[in-house]
């Protein structure tokens, strides 16, 4: 298992090629197991995009962090950020689509200069819902990042942050020495702010299962880390979205070290739940990447398995051009429709 | 036929007893579920007494399943060892608690 990202360790699976690669292979071509496309076949649907609800947006594959299960493979040697150009072209998207929630993303998003500056466009373009991904340890890096919890109340921005377990030992596990820590005092800061206690200060943390199992019921861990927090720390949050590792990227090649990738994606398959198809994510959201191409998720964003059709890029895609497009899959996808089903905003059914 | 006597991959096909006998199974299952659900005890508090339990009736099958079940429950690495030590410190209880049967028939024998 590694500890720096993929990329910098020259590791085969670095090259999202060799992810697919593996996906289709093994127990998917053998016919063990079904293709997603062969489950979706039996189902009789053809996974569409509906009205573009979520503009994601990709800030860079920067951060200071480097997750074990980082699906974007990102970490501080990764150079990857959205150009000024590109910021430009999102906001213009913006304009464009008039979404209802912009959901920043990274690496650590606020890592990208331009990072305020998008911000600051789109509440003057009145987007209902920003969404700031924030590793929280960032908000605690330096004096310049101490400064963004300020700036998030000011411009309303709606926190959303890992924090896999309330336990110290489980969080720095997967992501690294005294993240723990640190998170516990940007929360601290945040909730001092008003965040997860007054209204209009969303303050969500995501919860991943540290290792090869899907999350439990979301509604009983969302009630345990709640009175484990309080409690043991005195911080408040709103919500506790549950996500489905995804075997790609640095995940991928645990289940591989672990030997556990076989039984991973059997339980994944076993736990289809065809409730999940009608509220997939990637059905009303725009994934964009660091140099502006787009894709159906940010999953298929690190797979590079870009959107169908011949407009791939931002500036490419207008208004009417969203709703109707055949949505790209891969085994990947058993991730998000398996038990409850996965999204960036928790579990879905 | 596998020459070990226990195989990981049976867990899976636990619900093949109905097979051969379908109102029995059915009622087992049906029963089990019931059992595991929220009640007076968090369905999270049994899954930690059936950690234990596992342990003291020593199904492999029973301890992947629970260690699994409870990490999805978010249990921590301390909470379920300290629940495999409950179970065992009544299973070593009971042997132990004999002792006092072997103390009394030793003073009835002994002159």
């Amino acid at each position: 298992m590694t500890k720096s990202s993929l990329r910098r360790s020259n590791h085969l699976l670095s090259d999202p090629k060799q992810q697919i690669k593996i996906l289709a292979s093994g127990t998917f071509s053998s016919g063990a197991l079904p293709t997603f496309s062969e489950t979706l076949n039996k189902q009789d649907v053809t996974l569409k995009t509906d009205t573009l609800d979520i503009l994601q947006v990709n800030l860079g594959y920067m951060c200071n962090q480097t997750c074990a299960h980082c699906h974007v493979d990102a970490g501080p040697d990764r150079k990857e950020i959205m150009s000024p150009e590109t910021i430009d072209q999102v906001i213009d998207a913006i304009d464009r689509f008039l979404p209802n929630t912009l959901d920043l993303t990274g690496g650590a998003p606020e890592m990208n200069p331009e990072f305020k500056r998008l911000v600051s466009a789109a509440v003057e373009r009145s987007v209902d819902d920003i969404i700031v991904r924030s590793n929280l340890t960032i908000l605690e890096s330096n004096d310049h990042f101490k400064s963004y919890p300020q700036f998030f109340k000011e411009n309303g921005l709606h926190v959303v942050s890992s924090l896999p377990h309330y336990s110290m030992k489980t969080t720095d596990r997967q992501r690294g020495k005294g993240v723990f820590s640190k998170s516990i005092n940007a929360l601290r800061r945040l909730n001092a702010l008003g965040y997860g206690r007054v209204k209009n200060l969303k303050l969500d943390l995501v919860y991943n299962p540290s290792g090869a199992f899907l999350p439990g019921s979301e509604k009983e861990l969302e009630a345990d880390f709640k009175r484990k927090l309080k409690t043991d720390f005195d911080i408040d949050f709103n919500r506790l979205f549950c996500i489905t590792n995804l075997p790609i990227s640095r995940f991928l090649e645990y289940l591989q070290a672990s030997e556990n990738y076989e039984e991973y994606m059997e339980v994944l398959v076993a736990a289809f739940n065809p409730a999940t198809l009608s509220g997939l994510m990637c059905r009303n959201t725009l994934s964009v990447g660091y140099d502006g191409k787009i894709y159906d998720c940010d999953f298929n964003q690190m797979l590079q398995m870009p959107v169908s059709g011949k407009k791939q890029h931002l500036i490419d895609l207008q208004r009417g051009d969203y709703s109707g497009r055949k949505i790209v899959v891969h085994q990947h996808c058993y991730g998000c429709t398996a038990g409850s089903g996965s999204s960036c905003q928790g579990s879905i059914s | 036929m596998s020459d070990n006597y226990y195989n990981s991959k049976d867990l899976k096909n636990f619900k093949n007893i109905s097979d051969w006998s379908k109102p029995l199974g059915d009622r087992f299952f049906e029963y089990y579920s019931k059992v595991f659900e929220e009640g007076a005890l968090s369905a999270r508090e049994k899954s930690l007494i059936a950690l234990a339990v596992s342990h003291v009736v020593k199904c492999p099958y029973c301890i992947d399943a629970y260690t699994k079940d409870g990490l999805q429950r978010g249990v921590t690495e301390e909470e379920m060892m300290e629940a495999v030590h409950a179970g065992a410190a009544i299973e070593s209880g009971a042997t132990l608690v004999h002792a006092v049967q072997m103390m009394n028939k030793h003073k009835k024998l002994s002159h």
